[in-house]
C-alpha cells in the first residue's frame, strides 16, 4: 500500500483536480468545505495554475463561466448556501453549454442552517436550483478514494457533454481522513474545445459565448438539442452499486453517499438477527439509476426503503423509479443528525416485522 | 480480525486529532482499512473536541464512532459524554489528572493514568496525548508501536519526536 497516503476529503478534492488538469479554481471560503479553497490556494501556483479567492460566491462562479468560455478546465466549490447563491451562474453555464466542475460539500439547512453533515440539497442538484430546462450531471462519492476517482471523472464527462458536473458530498465526507491512491489513468478521447472563445486561432469569426437566445424559436431549439444532450447522457452515464443484492431480500435501502456505509453496518448488523437487507447506492443522482430497481425489484418481500439525511427528497426518485410495483419506506434525519446503524436497523425490523 | 472503533476526546489544543491522526497513519502503514473523522463544529482552543478512528481488516462502513471499542477522555465532559459509547468488555483509558470523577461502568476495562504528570517527567505537559496513546497500543495491539513511531517520524515535527516516542513509551509501560 506504498502508494496510499492519508487524506482529508475536502484535500484529496484538490488534488484530484490538478490530476485531472483542473487550469483555474475559483472559491470562496465556506464551512464545511474550506479546506478544498485552502489546499488549492498553497497547491495551484505550485503547479504554475491559476487560485483566485473571489469575493463573494457570484463572483467565483462567474469566474467560472469565464475560464470555461475559453476552454480551460475550471473548478468552483461550496456548501449549500453558496450553492444557492452560485445557482444564478450555474444556469447560465448550462445554458451556454460549457463544461466545469462544481463541488457541494452539503450542510445542514434551509436558510444559513447548520454546518453539520446533511443530504437536503438533494432537490437542488437534481432537478434544478437555477431557472430553465437544465440538468446538471451530479456526482454522490462514498468514500475520499471515490471522491478522487470521481472529481477526475467529472471534468471528462463535463468535457464530453459540454455540461456542468456536480460533484456532491456531505461535510463527513469532506471532513474526514482516509487512504486514498492516485492511480495513472488512461487519456480519454475527448472532442477538441472548437467552439472556445479563446481568439481566431485562424477562424474566420470569433466564437461567442451566450445562453440568451430572444427569438422563441430558437430558444425552443436550443432547449430540443440540450434536451437530446440530457437524454444521451441518461443512456451513457447512469452509475451505482448493489450491495448484498443477489438473493431474495426482506428489503432493499436505497441510500448514496457516506449514509450509504452507515447502512451497510446496519445490513450487516440485520444480517447476524436473520434479516436480510440489500442496498442500492445510486453513483450518479442524475442521472438516476433507474434500471437498478429493475433489476432487485423481483427479489425483495416488502419493496424498498429511502434512507436519507434528508426529509424525503430522493424518495420522490426512489418512487419514481419503482413506480408502483412495490411499497416504498422512508427514514430520514435532517439538521445536520447522523442517523446510527442501529436506529436504521430498528426502523427496517419495524417494517419486515423483527427477527424471523 | 483486527477492528478497533476509537474515539479520543478533550478539550482543544490537547492535541486530541493529532494523536487520532498519528494512530491513522500508524494503521494505514500496517496496511489497515483506515478513517479519521474529527468533529468540526464552532470549536476552538479551550472547546471541546474528538475524533473518530477506525482500524479495521474490512473497509469501514461508517466512520463515525457511536459503539467505540475504546475511548479516551482527557476531560470531565467529554467522559461525561462517551463513556457510555464504549462498547461491553471495551476499554476507557482516562487521563486521571484532568478528570475529577470515577467513572460508572462496571463491564468494561478501565485505566486511570496520569498522564499530566507522567508527561511533565518526560519534558512537557504537551505531550500528555502520546503518554495515553502509547497506553491504548500497548493494551489493544491494534498497530505495532514500530508503526506508531514511523507514523510519529515522517508526519510529526522532527524537534519533538524524541520527546514524543519517550511519552509513548512510559503510556505503554503504565498499561503493561
Amino acid at each position: 500500500m506504498a502508494d496510499k497516503v492519508l487524506m482529508k476529503g475536502n484535500e484529496a478534492i484538490g488534488e484530484a483536480a490538478i490530476h485531472a488538469g483542473c487550469q483555474c479554481f475559483f472559491g470562496y471560503p465556506i464551512t464545511p468545505q474550506t479546506e478544498v479553497a485552502a489546499y488549492m490556494s498553497r497547491r495551484m501556483p505550485k503547479v504554475g495554475r491559476v487560485f483566485l479567492q473571489a469575493e463573494s460566491e457570484v463572483a467565483a462562479i462567474n469566474m467560472v463561466y469565464g475560464a470555461a468560455g475559453a476552454g480551460v478546465r475550471v473548478m468552483t466549490s461550496s456548501s449549500s448556501p453558496g450553492i444557492s447563491l452560485k445557482a444564478e451562474g450555474i444556469s447560465y453555464i448550462a445554458g451556454a453549454e460549457l463544461p466545469c466542475v462544481i463541488i457541494n460539500i452539503v450542510r445542514g439547512g434551509p436558510g444559513l442552517g447548520g454546518i453539520q453533515p446533511a443530504q437536503s440539497d438533494y432537490f437542488q442538484a437534481t432537478k434544478g436550483g437555477g431557472h430553465g430546462d437544465y440538468r446538471l450531471v451530479v456526482f454522490a462519492p462514498a468514500s475520499v478514494q471515490e471522491m478522487v476517482d470521481l472529481v477526475q471523472d467529472a471534468f471528462d464527462v463535463a468535457d464530453k457533454y459540454r455540461n456542468p458536473v456536480m460533484v456532491m458530498g456531505d461535510g463527513m465526507l469532506g471532513q474526514m481522513m482516509e487512504p486514498v491512491e492516485f492511480k495513472e489513468r488512461p487519456k480519454k478521447e475527448l472532442p477538441e474545445k472548437t467552439w472556445a472563445a479563446n481568439g481566431l486561432k485562424g477562424r474566420e469569426k470569433h466564437n461567442v459565448i451566450n445562453s440568451l437566445f430572444l427569438k422563441p424559436e430558437e430558444l425552443e431549439a436550443h432547449n430540443n438539442k440540450l434536451q437530446e444532450k440530457y437524454r444521451e447522457i441518461e443512456k451513457n452515464e447512469v452509475r451505482y452499486e448493489l450491495y448484498n443484492c443477489d438473493e431474495e431480500m426482506d428489503l432493499v435501502i436505497v441510500s448514496y453517499g457516506t449514509l450509504s456505509r452507515i447502512c451497510k453496518n446496519a445490513i450487516k448488523m440485520l444480517k447476524k438477527e436473520g434479516i436480510n437487507v440489500g442496498l442500492i447506492r445510486p453513483i450518479t443522482l442524475w442521472p438516476y439509476p433507474v434500471e437498478a430497481f429493475d433489476k432487485v425489484i423481483d427479489k425483495t418481500k416488502n419493496g424498498f426503503i429511502s434512507v436519507e439525511m434528508s426529509c424525503g427528497q430522493m424518495l420522490e426518485d426512489v418512487q419514481l423509479a419503482v413506480n408502483g410495483r412495490k411499497p416504498v419506506h422512508f427514514y430520514g434525519r435532517s439538521g445536520g443528525m447522523v442517523p446510527t446503524p442501529a436506529e436504521i436497523a430498528n426502523k427496517i425490523k419495524g417494517i419486515v416485522g423483527g427477527a424471523k | 480480525m483486527a477492528n478497533q472503533e476509537i474515539i479520543f476526546a478533550g478539550f482543544g489544543g490537547q492535541g486530541i486529532l493529532s494523536m487520532g491522526k498519528f494512530l491513522a497513519y500508524a494503521g494505514l502503514e500496517e496496511n489497515l482499512n483506515v478513517s479519521w473523522f474529527p468533529s468540526y463544529g464552532p470549536e476552538m482552543r479551550g472547546g471541546t473536541s474528538n475524533c473518530s478512528v477506525i482500524l479495521s481488516d474490512e473497509p469501514v462502513g461508517s466512520p463515525l464512532v457511536v459503539d467505540a471499542t475504546t475511548v479516551v477522555v482527557m476531560n470531565r465532559p467529554s467522559l461525561d459524554k462517551f463513556e457510555s459509547h464504549v462498547v461491553k468488555g471495551g476499554l476507557l483509558i482516562i487521563d486521571s489528572d484532568l478528570v475529577n470523577r470515577e467513572p460508572e461502568r462496571t463491564d468494561i476495562e478501565i485505566i486511570k493514568i496520569p498522564a499530566q504528570k507522567i508527561a511533565e517527567e518526560v519534558g512537557s505537559k504537551k505531550i500528555a496525548n502520546m503518554v495515553l496513546l502509547g497506553a491504548l497500543v500497548e493494551k489493544t495491539k491494534i498497530v505495532k508501536m514500530e508503526s506508531l513511531l514511523k507514523a510519529l517520524k515522517e508526519h510529526g515535527k522532527e524537534q519533538f519526536y524524541e520527546l514524543n516516542k519517550k511519552a509513548l513509551e512510559r503510556g505503554a509501560e503504565f498499561a503493561r
